[in-house]
This record gives structure tokens, C-alpha cells and sequence, in this order.
């Protein structure tokens, strides 16, 4: 396999085509074994060339990442204003709950002193009727009279609670305000972020674009960066056009007549 | 002597449900003359036609700030003398001084109370009051 890989020369379109043509020689004698070599030398390649190019994405994002490191200004978004915005948008969860609760609590707190003189003013209401048609006695009567004097004592009284409490529920909407004001911020330091980002993938597109435009280049650049160096082969992925050990190595050199 | 009841009052702030509160408030402090801007490029036009006894008004809006409304109000000659209340977020002492020497009469810091509110208009026009204005 390694020896196959070696002697062939997948650099061009050419050779593209020739492992193709070798390929077809083999399906047509039925030489599956020899058949498979060809397709994994051609799927190992396109590997190769898929990691190279993440590689050098990596490369790229890296170096540009270093070069925003170096302004102060991000430097200062992801040391302190992120996780600032983090605290702040915290904040304003605990702004809405306790808004919310508050508003909660008045309506909970009300909802018991209206009901309250509805359903006193319908049984009074009742009572009053059965005296307009002349139904009560003269100590019913009385007793009706007690009961107007405490319901209207009641009336006042919860009249004056459910007042104070719809205040609290009024004063209770500052929140939206003040979270609002906060939110706006947040909304500001995505909005930098986001131009940063947009500007880092603008310098790392550049280099893939430069890099795809020049398709014909796309070789010589491929050798040009295997004379640079790929780098430290990946286990497992490119294993099958790499030497596992110095033997491996002395034997491809043998082969080859050295 | 507390302040007349029928004054008509601005109230600045670039959010809708602020002004329904502070609106809110004033109505039950008695005070029913009440208009609105949401910032100060909207409130100044108002405040030139005249006819505005008193500015509540916020700090950090869009547009013209409530602390630039108010350096703009007290270098017009018409309008120097109008009393003019903030009630903001803003609450760093450098601004609270900040606003005083630009000549603030009242400064109430949000979250506030209606009670606070009460407390700080009846101090501006007891003092204007006092200071025979």
C-alpha cells in the first residue's frame, strides 16, 4: 500500500486519471484486491487535502486571533465586558422576577378585599330589597342597618388597600425601564462583537479565497507547502501515506533502489 | 406654600412605561396638567412655545440628553428659570454633581418611591417659594 502510494504521483489531473484508468483495468480483471488499493490511494488523498486546508484555516484564524489579542479593545471585551454583560443580563432576570412578584403579590393581595365587598354587597343588596318590599322586620331592620354601617366602614378600608396596593403595582413597572436601559447595552457590546467577528472572518476568508481563486496554482502551492512542511501527521487519519517507523522507512528506500 | 396644582409639567423619558408612571404619580399627587417627549430634541420645541412650569426629566435618552436639555433650557433666556427635576438611572456622584452645577433644582435616583417624588417637588417650589421666585 505504501508502496503504491509513493509511486503514484496524485498531483494532477493526470494522474487522477491514470489511477482511474488503472482502476478500470483492475475492475475489468477482476482484481478486487488491486481495484481497492487504487480507491483508498484516491480517498487517503482527498483526506490529506481536506486536513491540509483545515490546518492552514487554523493557522490563519490563530494568527488572526493573536492579532485581536493584541488590541485592547477586545482584550477588554473578553476580559471584562462579556462577563460583565453576563452579570447584567442576570440582573435583569432578578429585575423582571421581583417586578413580577411584586405585581403578583398586589393582584394576590387584591383579588381577596374585592371579592370581599362583591359578595357583602350582594347579600346586603338581598336584604335591602327584602326591606323596600317590605319584608323585614323592625328588628331585622336594625340588624340591616348594623350591617350597611360595617359595610360601608369595609368599603372604605378595602377601597383604600386595593388604592395603595395598584401604587405598588404601578411603581412595580419600573423595571421595564430600568432593564431596559440595561439591555440596550448588552444589544451595544453585541453589536461590537459582531463587527469583530465579521472582521476576523473577513481576514481569514481572504486567505481561502487567495488560496481557491488560483485553482491552477493549487499545485504548486500543494508543493510548495509539502517543501514548508505539513506538520506532524494525524493518528488515524492520514496513517495510511505515513511511515509508521524507522523500518518502514528503510524498507520504502529499498524499494525505491536506495 | 406647595406648589399650584395646575401647573403644566413636561415629563421627558425615552421610555413610554417611566412616563405612564411618573404621569401616574403626579395625578395622584394632584397634579392633572401633564405632557410628554421622549427625549430632549422632542421636549425643547415644547418648552419654547412656552406655557411649561416645570421639567421632570430623565438622563439618558436617545437624541438630546436629559443633561443636555438641561444645559439648553438654562442658556435660554426665556426658560433659565423653569425648575427642572431628573429622575434617572444615572447615579455615579461625579453626574449628580455634574447636574447640580449645570443647575438642576432636583435630582431623584431610579428606582424611586412615590413618596421620594412627592418629597422632591415640594422641596423645589418651597425653596422657589422661598427664594421669592
Amino acid at each position: 500500500m505504501v508502496e503504491a502510494a509513493m509511486g503514484e504521483d496524485f498531483s494532477s489531473l493526470a494522474e487522477y486519471r491514470k489511477a482511474a484508468e488503472r482502476l478500470i483495468e483492475h475492475v475489468d480483471a477482476g482484481d478486487a484486491e488491486a481495484a481497492q488499493g487504487i480507491i483508498d490511494d484516491l480517498t487517503h488523498l482527498r483526506e490529506t487535502e481536506i486536513f491540509r486546508e483545515l490546518g492552514s484555516l487554523t493557522r490563519d484564524l490563530h494568527e488572526a486571533i493573536k492579532t485581536f489579542q493584541l488590541d485592547d479593545r477586545l482584550a477588554d471585551i473578553t476580559s471584562s465586558e462579556i462577563p460583565d454583560a453576563r452579570e447584567r443580563l442576570n440582573y435583569v432576570i432578578t429585575m423582571t422576577e421581583q417586578a413580577a412578584h411584586r405585581t403578583l403579590n398586589v393582584i394576590e393581595d387584591s383579588m381577596p378585599l374585592a371579592q370581599e365587598l362583591a359578595s357583602e354587597s350582594s347579600r346586603l343588596l338581598q336584604r335591602w330589597q327584602a326591606f323596600r318590599r317590605r319584608e323585614l322586620s323592625a328588628n331585622e331592620f336594625r340588624q340591616l342597618s348594623r350591617e350597611v354601617d360595617g359595610f360601608l366602614e369595609k368599603v372604605r378600608d378595602n377601597g383604600q388597600l386595593v388604592h395603595d396596593k395598584l401604587g405598588e403595582a404601578l411603581m412595580a413597572q419600573d423595571y421595564q425601564d430600568l432593564t431596559g436601559q440595561i439591555i440596550r447595552k448588552v444589544i451595544a457590546l453585541v453589536e461590537e462583537v459582531e463587527g469583530n467577528l465579521v472582521h476576523l472572518i473577513r481576514i481569514s476568508g481572504q486567505r481561502i479565497v487567495e488560496e481557491r481563486i488560483p485553482d491552477s496554482d493549487k499545485a504548486q502551492q500543494d508543493k510548495d507547502s509539502m517543501m514548508r512542511g505539513v506538520g506532524p501527521s494525524i493518528p488515524g487519519s492520514d496513517a495510511a501515506d505515513v511511515v509508521g517507523s524507522q523500518d518502514d522507512v528503510d524498507d520504502l528506500l529499498s524499494s525505491l533502489g536506495f | 406654600m406647595p406648589a399650584d396644582k395646575n401647573m403644566k409639567i413636561l415629563v421627558v423619558d425615552d421610555f413610554s412605561t417611566m412616563r405612564r408612571i411618573i404621569k401616574n404619580l403626579l395625578r395622584e399627587l394632584g397634579y392633572n396638567n401633564v405632557v410628554e417627549a421622549d427625549d430632549g430634541n422632542t421636549a425643547l420645541p415644547v418648552l419654547k412655545r412656552g406655557g411649561i412650569d416645570f421639567l421632570i426629566t430623565d438622563w439618558n435618552m436617545p437624541g438630546m440628553t436629559g443633561y443636555e436639555l438641561l444645559c439648553e433650557v438654562r442658556k435660554d433666556e426665556n426658560l433659565k428659570d423653569l425648575p427642572i427635576l431628573m429622575v434617572t438611572a444615572e447615579a455615579k456622584r461625579d453626574q449628580i454633581v455634574q447636574a447640580a452645577e449645570a443647575g438642576v433644582n432636583g435630582y431623584v435616583v431610579k428606582p424611586f418611591t412615590a413618596q421620594t417624588l412627592r418629597t422632591k417637588i415640594d422641596k423645589i417650589f418651597e425653596r422657589i417659594d422661598a427664594g421669592g421666585a
